[in-house]
């Protein structure tokens, strides 16, 4: 097999920031959150429960490698000796392998938590569409669960599901969203399969058919739309309605998804993948002043 | 007489042609894009097997998911009358059916005489379906026999807790780069697949003999999962499993119209 011949249209970019205007010296308390999820693991560090840095990369092989190849990134960006980090707690996924956590707490309550820091306090439904899972979270005004719903069973309307679709049409990921309106005419019908397996197979029934990928790439984007919508309907949309996680970036799924919702989705100038690290620091920095202040062993 | 059967499924189209009641000739094409031009190429392979012209052909009978594409054929029989009948056909003492396709499975119970009382059919999800078998061996590096062959040196469980075909697949890969031996991995898929297939037929009841058709049914691996899971003496399959919704169409197709 030569798969590096093979380009890699599934793959996006993997990014770190800090704030350069946060001098953390003389922070009382630094966090650390890390999100171990299937598809991508971010860190995020919080000086005195701000975020002062992040990371948001691939998650390899290994999840507690993944771990601490996000927190690293993290820690260089914002030029920090892991010993400065008072308090890190793990979620997503893999958070039982974070091996440097002092604590994990599910993906739910920390992507509330971290979704009502980046979106601010008028946060009552979070959409949160990661790798393997879609979960339709509702909270309160201090970012605290008060139920959800989730899907981990099936990879329709998945990030995953995505990146296969991307691959197969030869579209990189984070141009599909664009790609999808750049058609002339209607507005193509969804594609009728649930099962992206089936989709694939579909999608290609389409292409011979004559259609354009964009109006393939259309039909996809509206097929999981409905997917994520018909999850959302569960448990109902409190507005206030605000989406995290890789799938957020993507305006092909996201527009459509909101027509169906009929409503807006709130905006923030964060990164959306890093709301569960970002919960997750928070809780940690809550941790620390309740008296948890401990060095991480590594 | 002379008749013959087809079908037109996702993957492959199969055709079988049966003079007197027995199998005299056999032929497979890729579906692909082009399904007339599929049901053609299987034709005219099976017609060449049996030694026979087109003329000779007293009847032709469909069956499938792209029986519409089907120009040729006098009638069509629906994919679970296909199935209970062809696998019937190879083993009378069959009480439970299952046929795996490449996208889909279906189940039925059979009465004494071979006629379906009830049935289920997964038509949403390709876990347990043969493409899932496909894409597991291929990530493998090995053929779907040989993944048949190696889960059966398997020396310890690993399980697969993914539901979803595409998840598995990530799982997979996962254990290959923790160097999980490819015996382990293989009886571990076969044994995911060999879970999803037990539901289908659970849904209509598990009642000895248990028979397979389509092509999955080639994996000796897969059935030896099913077995244990079933808890069954055994799961019966044909010689040639790919073929027995088609060994169906063609023994309705003898019967003459409806």
């Amino acid at each position: 097999m030569n798969g590096e011949q093979k380009s890699e249209f599934w793959r996006w970019t993997e990014s770190a920031w800090s704030d350069p205007g946060l001098a953390w010296g003389t922070a009382r308390c630094i966090t650390a959150g890390v999100d171990v999820g299937s598809v991508s693991s971010q860190a995020v560090l919080a000086a005195d429960g701000r975020i002062l840095a992040y990371s948001n990369l691939r998650t390899g092989g290994d999840s507690s490698g993944s771990a601490r190849r996000a927190l690293a990134a993290a820690l260089k960006i914002a030029d920090m000796p892991e010993s400065r980090v008072d308090c890190c707690v793990g979620t997503g996924y893999g958070r039982v392998n974070v091996p440097f956590a002092q604590r994990t707490i599910t993906e739910i309550a920390c992507h509330a938590r971290g979704a009502n820091y980046l979106y601010g306090p008028d946060v009552r439904t979070v959409l949160d569409i990661g790798g393997q899972d879609i979960k339709c979270i509702r909270c309160d005004g201090n970012g605290k669960v008060t139920n959800f719903l989730m899907n981990d069973k099936c990879a329709a309307g998945t990030g995953r599901g995505m990146e296969v679709f991307a691959d197969l049409l030869g579209v990189p990921v984070t141009e599909v969203g664009d790609r999808s309106f750049e058609f002339k005419g209607a507005e193509p019908a969804a594609v009728t399969s649930t099962c992206v397996v089936y989709a694939k197979s579909e999608a290609i029934g389409l292409l011979r058919r004559g259609w354009s990928r964009e109006e393939v790439l259309a039909a996809y984007c509206q097929a999981m739309a409905d997917r994520i919508f018909a999850l959302v309907k569960r448990i109902g949309v409190e507005p206030g309605l605000a989406v995290t996680g890789g799938m957020a970036k993507n305006r092909g799924v996201m527009d459509r998804l909101m027509r169906r919702i009929g409503s807006e989705r709130m905006q923030t100038a964060w990164d959306t993948q890093i709301a569960g690290a970002a919960g997750a620091a928070l809780f940690a920095q809550a941790l620390c002043l309740a008296g948890g202040k401990k060095q991480s062993p590594q | 007489m002379i008749a013959a059967g087809i079908d037109c499924g996702v993957r492959n189209t199969k055709t079988v042609v049966l003079k007197d009641g027995k199998i005299i000739g056999a032929g497979m094409a890729p579906t692909g894009f082009d399904a007339d031009a599929a049901v053609e190429g299987s034709l005219t392979a099976a017609l060449r097997r049996a030694g026979l012209g087109r003329r000779e052909i007293g009847r032709i009978a469909t069956t499938g998911s792209g029986w519409n594409a089907v120009g040729v054929a006098d009638g069509r029989v629906n994919e679970i009358k296909a199935m209970a009948r062809g696998a019937f056909f190879f083993f009378p003492s069959a009480r439970t059916v299952a046929d795996i396709g490449a996208e889909e499975g279906r189940a039925a119970r059979l009465d004494e005489r071979g006629r379906p009382l009830d049935f289920a059919v997964n038509e949403k999800c390709a876990a347990g379906a043969g493409a899932f078998i496909e894409a597991m061996a291929r990530a493998l590096d090995v053929s779907v026999e040989e993944m048949g062959a190696l889960s059966l040196r398997s020396e310890r469980e690993v399980r697969i807790n993914a539901q979803c075909a595409i998840f598995a697949e990530s799982e997979v890969i996962g254990l290959i780069h923790s160097n999980v031996p490819k015996a382990d991995i293989s009886r571990a898929v076969l044994d995911c697949i060999a879970g999803r297939i037990a539901a289908i037929i659970r849904r209509v009841g598990v009642q000895a003999d248990v028979a397979l058709i389509g092509g999955p049914a080639r994996s000796v691996g897969l059935l030896s999962c099913l077995q244990r899971q079933l808890k069954v003496q055994q799961v019966l399959a044909p010689p040639e499993p790919e073929f027995g919704a088609a060994v169906g169409a063609a023994l309705y197709a003898a019967e003459g119209p409806a």
